[in-house]
């Protein structure tokens, strides 16, 4: 209806010469109300989930609280000693890390190698093998956890079934076992991220135009040679971003390691968010002070890889423009 | 371009025999088996799944490794979605995901509007807290959300999940409208400003309409986000399991059917098939909004 309606007069360009000062000056106004307004629904809703949450996690970390409707009683910073000195705070600590060293240079070095062979006009079928290595990560990640425990089931799952038909004559309990679980998620964890960090070389590679590599070969180089003189040098910069993007998404498996062994077995799986979750969800008792102060010592720990990513990006920055 | 810049095939000496060029392309041929065989290890647990779905109750501990059953049993998706309750969590799952995806998408192409394309008092002070807060992950986050959804009593209901997940991030996605509206020519609003179009009708007539391959990625990426969240779903539904999604009633379905498994399997099939299915279609831009995160 408006649109066929003539434009009204506060916008007219005869107004506009006649009285061009005072009419900008409502204008700034009123362009300053529809700024303010259009930034409503992220103020409000980003203030309420992510900001308060996080201002408030620090208050909670300095009171007692035994449960969402109970009350809390301040005590300064008596929960964070207690974290401190519960072992089994520094054991998912550990967990997390061992798991981070398992899987990232997997997913970072793997995945450079396929992205490289997938990159090659050459290769037969290549569309196809990129759009399998990428189903995984689309698939809900605490479904896979579930199918998971069934696939390596010790009695009649798939896997079992795959390792006796080579001759094994007893199935192994890989997700059950303390000495197995943890190598069996990084495993699983692997293959379900893996496609992310391929396409993010797949992006990197292509931004190497292909002629470069043309004038390297018509100067006889070799593909060895090619890639640690021309390729390894202009991924570089990429490869800072990728790892610290990676190292950041290991810190976040809680959902295939909650669905998959749920921290166990004997804790052998427990990761700091799980760790988290016990206290603050799954405990009898839950206490919650002493899980947001686990939890600010855990958003502490991401915040330093954080940073490190602020200054990997401005250190590729650099790099890419002494290149061009 | 491509067409131009692939390196031309090495000219063949015309004395050059079949056998040598099969040696020369052997190399080719081993990488393509081994990535075939791989191929084959990454699909494989959907394909046992698929397989298991469709099994009897009895054959799928018994079958070893084959893959085919005897006989479809297409029961195991009646009583997944009906015994199990997956038709409901199916419906819950859809009214998070299409909630939430609306939501972000239109706050964070508002926001991301008057912050790539004005300049105003307050400006950097946003923008700055945005970028600091991009690292913030949900275990930090989770317990005062809870209190919080408990004390505006939206705790045990869809709408607190979908404001809670709308609430949270997207941090990327206002940067990614902002970077896209900032390099839009100037002529378009001041041509529709001449025209007489305000604030809001410039916004909505003319800029949302051409941010569409932006509003395009942002989309599929909160779907996809939306459709597979675990943590805040779980813990928004411990009192009603009613309000459980397709991840969250997976895993109470195996602790209350633990020898279910072809229910289990059905369930899963109709859990991950939309996702799925969605990707194949829209493939191109779940990879290219994933890249993204790379390029920028």
């Amino acid at each position: 209806m408006a649109r066929t309606i003539s434009p009204p007069p506060a916008v007219a360009p005869t107004d506009l010469a006649t009285s061009g000062r005072r009419r900008r000056g409502i204008d700034t106004r009123r362009q300053t109300l529809w700024i303010w307004a259009f930034l409503t629904p992220t103020v409000v809703l980003y203030g309420l989930y992510t900001l308060y949450p996080i201002v408030a996690s620090y208050w909670y970390s300095l009171v007692e609280w035994n449960g969402f409707s109970s009350g809390q009683r301040f005590v300064g910073i008596s929960n964070y000693q207690a974290v401190l000195a519960d072992p089994a705070f520094w054991s998912s600590v550990r967990i997390t890390l061992v798991f981070m060293l398992l899987v990232a240079p997997a997913r970072i070095l793997l995945s450079l190698l396929l992205a490289m062979l997938l990159n090659s006009p050459k290769l037969p079928l290549r569309n196809l093998f990129r759009t399998v290595y990428f189903l995984p990560v689309v698939t809900t990640t605490a479904i896979v956890g579930v199918v998971m425990q069934f696939v390596f089931d010790p009695a009649s799952g798939p896997f079992t079934a795959f390792l006796k038909a080579l001759g094994a004559d007893s199935g192994i309990d890989f997700l059950g076992d303390s000495g197995t679980a943890l190598a069996t998620a990084a495993a699983v964890y692997v293959w379900k991220f893996f496609g992310i960090t391929m396409v993010y070389w797949l992006a990197a590679l292509q931004t190497i135009p292909a002629d470069l590599y043309e004038a390297a070969r018509i100067d006889g180089a070799g593909a060895f040679g090619i890639f640690r003189y021309l390729t390894l040098p202009l991924l570089m910069p990429f490869l800072l971003i990728i790892t610290v993007l990676t190292v950041e998404d290991t810190f976040h498996a809680f959902d295939l390691m909650q669905t998959m062994t749920g921290g166990g077995p004997f804790f052998s799986t427990e990761i700091i968010e799980i760790y988290i979750y016990r206290w603050a969800f799954s405990a009898s008792i839950p206490q919650l002070g002493f899980a947001s102060a686990a939890a600010v010592l855990f958003g502490l720990f991401v915040m330093v890889v954080g940073a490190l990513q602020a200054w990997a990006l401005v250190v590729a920055r650099r790099g890419r423009k002494e290149l061009s | 371009m491509t067409t131009l810049t692939r390196p031309a095939p090495t000219p063949t000496p015309a004395g050059d025999s079949l056998g040598r060029r099969v040696a020369r392309r052997a190399p080719w041929w081993g990488v393509l088996v081994l990535l075939a065989v791989l191929a084959v290890v990454w699909v494989y647990p959907f394909v046992w799944m698929v397989s298991a779905s469709l099994k009897s109750s009895l054959e799928v501990f018994t079958a070893g490794l084959g893959l085919v059953p005897e006989e479809f049993a297409w029961e195991n998706y009646s009583r997944a979605w009906t015994d199990a309750n997956f038709g409901r969590y199916m419906v819950n799952t859809v009214i998070l995901t299409v909630s939430t995806v609306a939501i972000v998408v239109v706050r964070c192409a508002l926001a991301g509007y008057v912050l790539g394309r004005y300049r105003f008092r307050g400006q950097k002070l946003v923008l700055g807290i945005l970028v600091a807060t991009l690292f913030v992950p949900t275990g930090y986050t989770i317990i005062p959300i809870v209190k919080l959804s408990m004390e505006l009593g939206l705790l045990n209901s869809l709408t607190g999940m979908v404001l809670a997940l709308s609430g949270a991030a997207n941090v990327s996605a206002i940067l990614i409208y902002a970077g896209y509206f900032r390099q839009l020519p100037k002529e378009l609003e001041e041509a529709a400003t001449v025209d007489g179009a305000g604030f809001g009708r410039v916004f909505f007539q003319i800029m949302l309409p051409l941010s569409m391959p932006v509003t395009a990625t942002v989309a599929l990426l909160t779907f996809l986000a939306t459709w597979n969240a675990f943590f805040l779903p779980l813990v928004f539904s411990f009192s009603d399991p009613d309000l459980r999604t397709l991840s969250v009633g997976m895993q109470a379905f195996v602790g209350e059917n633990a020898t279910d498994w072809s229910g289990m399997a059905a369930a899963g099939v109709i859990s991950i098939l939309p996702i799925v299915a969605l990707f194949l279609f829209l493939q191109r831009y779940f990879v290219e909004g994933i890249a993204g995160a790379v390029k920028s």
